[in-house]
């Protein structure tokens, strides 16, 4: 299989630390992957680490952006880079522009796809307007596509908090990704949002042709989803496999004591 | 070998005084992130209240050491007085909005205190007598160390070892603790964050106010305008040391305090003041939770 | 209605008051000639005074609880402010704005020489705001230290003249433009700095050239300063006191027309959206593909631009530069204007520049106050209003089937 992300032997150390140990994790092209595991395993770290927001210690993180083309070397990238490179993420406490509209929340997601600088924003000149048009276009075809174009000149911070999570996918497919990295995208949720996003993730990975690595505890959810799940616990992974695997591996089974884990 | 002696201890005492306005700044910042502009005003502030006191009972006729304790008393009573309305009028009610705001704030607060003296009083500049007298003892080493730096010594050492018992072995202290570190938690188990944040303001001041009347006695001068320049670089001192770091402070003062004297003492000093702003902009560029800081991690 | 609770609490805080300003507002020392007045009258004005001020003040704070309470619970928010309906009214705005046109042109001719000058004063910080508006309003960086481009642009007039004869028009230019260098060599090393210390970093700077200027006595002359700055000359022709100052006038309002032009061109864009999501969450915009430091420097840059142009005018206006003029208080003077008139807002920091600078020229009487004044603005504005007396308003866009923008 095609593979648009490859992750090998990753460790983070902050200080004594060891908050990720030798992780393997892999990607293939629309696929939809979960990386799931009690909490403080070092799932947001990792997605902190392949982003930018701080190198790892050790290992490699590799892109390819169709699968096809030969793998990249991501690592010490800034986030804004890693994000121009074609991953997007979405965060675990919603992290929107509050005091602008979800229009212009989704078009920020453009910005790295626009060339216009200052000479341009101040002289308005024939391809800097055309671009300008085309990113409220796209914006907002994005928006109706995740269904919350109602809400287009509404202030991100007055959305209820369902939507606010669906405008934070929204704003995150704006920079047009190969991948997809949402944290915890069902948090909060009750079961009729999560129905949703279980039918919308589905649908971006289908339609758009944009792969997925989610972070979720929702388990639901993610066995309904992946095609692949990765578990973690105190950083190192424990195992790996279809969710068939997943649902009876005695390890993840043991991890999780105590927490629900029937689909 | 004298002049150096003479530098090192005048830095010294420099940094004592700079440590009895950081810890304001320090155990504010801890406690609810907030520079408190204002700090510096209320050391100047607490100056003014002794130099007030002073005039009064000189006219009645009083004993001077005695006149200067009770100056003191009362300029921390005063100053902490302050600090409390300070933070309950400019700061309570932005405790949830954005730091720019609380920031803007305190700057307002800074402008009004400075030009209410100013215009309460006068913007001339005030002698302030020196009531400490020159111990016999201190004779033959008068030209390295007079009485009043060894005054301004020993009551910011008292001080010190107050505040540290302060915060390690009582209650309150132990709830200030607490609350630099989690102010949510800290609610949760039963601490009233309010009466934590104003015994931190009131204690912070009334530090500054020491400083202020040691201050004005080695100088023989205050103005309106003192508390400006001595809370910027206090702020430094405690940037330096750590922000949020109490024995940071102290050790960013002495730092700051020996620089400058060293500095003015062998280099020049007309710049002495850019020896101050150009540390703080050094340490905050390069090492921002500064010698002895937590360097805080912000989670994603 | 107001309750006997109230007026319990009032009279604590009065009673509070009186103690808390005895000494300094009752007892006047003068210990060169140790005299002590005492100012019973100032504590009757204390103890009244904070009485009625404290019930205003709780009122205020209610009504500011009341609305955070709704806003969290859902409700529909705040009506729409009178300065935004008159706005939107393309009826009253256009005759308004036509009205306006007329008499800013006018003006030298109907009223006095002073009042232009005052006038020239209120445009040039006009300027000021709104280069400050970009660093702080838009990007939500607190820069402290925005009078050193002033200082940088004044200087810049004032010793390339004096060095080397060139004219007001050929440093204009050239002061935009060490503005926006300095702005960059300031925004370089404060790239890593959180709100505050970025804050006090920039203080520093700015602290640092005034003490600079003040005693490099070579470069700049020290306190003393630098006099005799050529007034603008038209077309290689002196004017006379009178007619320069007419010219400076009409080169400010040309001046501030394009600022005004730029910066509203520059809020509707790519980069005038990452700098508010900069200022919104940094993390977030750098995640969404900004590059943080270059959005930052060229907000930097930007605004000491017209810091540095504003400097020039000053510079000929005054004939006159030296350091006490761009002092720390210069900087907050600005900042007033910006969180006064409304962060981010164009319309809002030119009513805040015309309020600060002209208020204080028409209340003469209360000039010691003036000071004192901002510092209670500062604090009553960041608690009861901090959007400013015109807040800014985001763009909205209609869509009819296919996406069709249009400004409303």
């Amino acid at each position: 299989m095609e593979q648009v992300l490859k992750v090998q032997d990753l460790s983070m150390n902050f200080g004594g630390l060891r908050a990720l140990d030798a992780v393997d994790l892999d990607v293939g092209k629309n696929e939809i992957v979960a990386l799931i595991g009690p909490n403080g395993a070092g799932k947001t770290t990792f997605f902190n680490c392949i982003t930018g927001i701080y190198p790892p210690t050790e290992g490699d993180i590799l892109i390819s952006v169709r699968g096809k083309e030969k793998p990249k070397r991501i690592n010490g990238l800034k986030p804004n880079k890693v994000t121009e490179k074609g991953l997007a993420r979405t965060f675990q406490n919603i992290r929107l522009f509050p005091n602008m509209t979800v229009l212009e929340n989704v078009m920020i997601g453009r910005h790295c796809r626009m060339r216009a600088g200052v000479l341009g924003a101040v002289l308005r000149g024939g391809s800097t307007m055309k671009e300008e048009k085309a990113a409220v276009t796209e914006s907002y075809a994005i928006l109706e596509k995740i269904g919350l174009d109602p809400f287009v000149n509404e202030f991100a911070k007055n959305l209820p908090y369902g939507a606010q999570r669906r405008l934070e996918i929204a704003r995150a497919m704006a920079t047009e990704p190969f991948l997809l990295l949402l944290d915890e995208p069902a948090a909060g949720m009750n079961p009729n949002e999560t129905q949703e996003l279980d039918e919308l993730i589905k649908r971006i990975r289908d339609e758009e042709g944009i792969s997925i690595l989610l972070i979720e505890h929702d388990m639901k959810l993610v066995m309904s989803l992946s095609d692949r799940i990765f578990v973690v616990d105190y950083g190192r992974k424990i195992a790996q496999g279809t969710p068939e695997e997943i649902r009876n591996n005695p390890a993840v089974i043991k991890a999780y004591l105590g927490e629900e884990t029937d689909a | 070998m004298d002049y150096f002696l003479e530098l090192f201890l005048g830095g010294l005492t420099r940094g004592s005084i700079y440590a009895l306005i950081a810890l304001g700044y320090t155990m504010v910042y801890g406690i609810i992130e907030l520079i408190n502009f204002a700090h510096g005003e209320i050391y100047m502030i607490g100056a003014f209240t002794a130099l007030i006191v002073i005039s009064v009972l000189t006219l009645m006729g009083m004993n001077t050491v005695a006149m200067l304790v009770i100056a003191g008393v009362i300029a921390v009573i005063y100053s902490a007085a302050y600090g409390y309305t300070v933070e309950k009028i400019a700061y309570k009610p932005l405790r949830n909005a954005p730091r720019l705001s609380a920031l803007i704030s305190a700057i307002g607060m800074s402008l009004f205190l400075q030009n209410y003296v100013l215009l309460a009083q006068t913007s001339d500049f005030l002698p302030f007598p020196n009531l400490i007298p020159d111990f016999e003892f201190m004779e033959p080493y008068a030209h390295i160390i007079g009485s009043t730096e060894i005054v301004i010594l020993i009551t910011t050492a008292i001080v010190m070892i107050l505040l540290t018992i302060l915060i390690k072995f009582t209650n309150i202290g132990k709830a200030m603790r607490a609350a630099s570190q989690d102010k949510t938690m800290s609610m949760l188990v039963g601490i009233n964050v309010n009466r934590v944040i104003s015994v931190t303001f009131v204690v912070g001041s009334a530090t500054a106010a020491i400083g202020g009347v040691l201050i004005a006695s080695h100088i023989g001068m205050i103005n309106f305008y003192i508390g400006f320049i001595a809370g910027i670089k206090a702020f430094v001192a405690a940037v330096l040391g750590g922000i949020g770091s109490i024995p940071g402070a102290v050790l960013g003062s002495f730092v700051l305090g020996w620089t400058e004297s060293f500095a003015t003492g062998y280099v020049s000093s007309d710049y002495e003041d850019v020896f101050a702003f150009l540390f703080l902009v050094l340490i905050l560029i390069f090492r921002p939770a500064g010698i002895l800081g937590r360097s805080e991690k912000h989670k994603v | 209605m107001i309750t006997f609770d109230q007026i319990k609490k009032a009279v604590v805080v009065s009673v509070w008051f009186m103690f808390l300003t005895f000494p300094i507002m009752v007892i006047r020392v003068n210990p060169v000639e140790h005299i002590v007045e005492w100012r019973w009258k100032n504590m009757l004005l204390i103890g009244v005074g904070s009485f009625l001020l404290s019930f205003v003040w709780h009122y205020f704070i209610r009504r500011k609880e009341l609305g955070t309470r709704k806003a969290e619970a859902g409700e529909e928010g705040e009506a729409i402010p009178l300065a935004q309906r008159i706005l939107k009214n393309k009826a009253i705005y256009r005759p308004t704005l036509v009205a306006l046109g007329i008499f800013a042109l006018i003006f030298p001719f109907i009223f006095s020489l002073y009042q232009t000058n005052i006038l020239i004063s209120a445009l040039i910080y006009i300027m000021l705001g709104l280069g400050l508006n970009i660093v702080v309003g838009l990007a939500g960086l607190l820069d402290l230290g925005y009078v050193a481009f002033y200082a940088v642009g004044a200087y810049a007039y004032a010793l390339l003249n004096y060095h080397f004869g060139l004219s007001f028009w050929m440093i204009l230019p050239i002061g935009a433009c060490l503005g926006a260098i300095f702005g960059i060599l300031l925004g370089f090393p404060v790239l890593r700095l959180r709100g505050d210390y970025l804050a006090i970093v920039t203080l520093g700077f700015g602290e640092i050239i005034r003490i600079i200027l003040e005693n490099w006595n070579e470069f700049s002359f020290g306190p003393s300063g630098i006099a005799n700055i050529p007034r603008p000359s038209l077309f290689g022709i002196d004017l006379s006191v009178h007619d320069a100052t007419i010219y400076i006038y009409y080169i400010m309002i040309g001046l501030c027309l394009l600022t005004i032009f730029v910066v509203n061109r520059l809020q509707d864009s790519r980069i005038g959206r990452a700098w508010i999501a900069l200022r919104e969450d940094e993390i977030a915009c750098q995640a969404m593909g900004i590059d943080k430091a270059k959005t930052k420097l060229t907000a930097f840059a930007l605004g000491a631009t017209w810091a540095g142009m504003s400097g020039v005018v000053f510079a000929a206006k005054t004939t006159f530069v030296n350091p006490a003029s761009f002092t720390i208080w210069e900087s907050i003077i600005i900042l007033c204007i910006v969180v006064l008139g409304g962060m981010g807002s164009i319309i809002g920091v030119i009513a805040g520049a015309l309020v600060l600078i002209l208020m204080p020229e028409y209340l003469r009487a209360f000039s010691e106050f003036r000071m004192l004044a901002f510092g209670v603005l500062l604090v009553v504005m960041m608690v009861f209003r901090p959007g400013g007396l015109i807040p800014n308003v985001r763009r909205t866009y209609k869509f009819e089937g296919v996406a069709n923008a249009e400004e409303s």
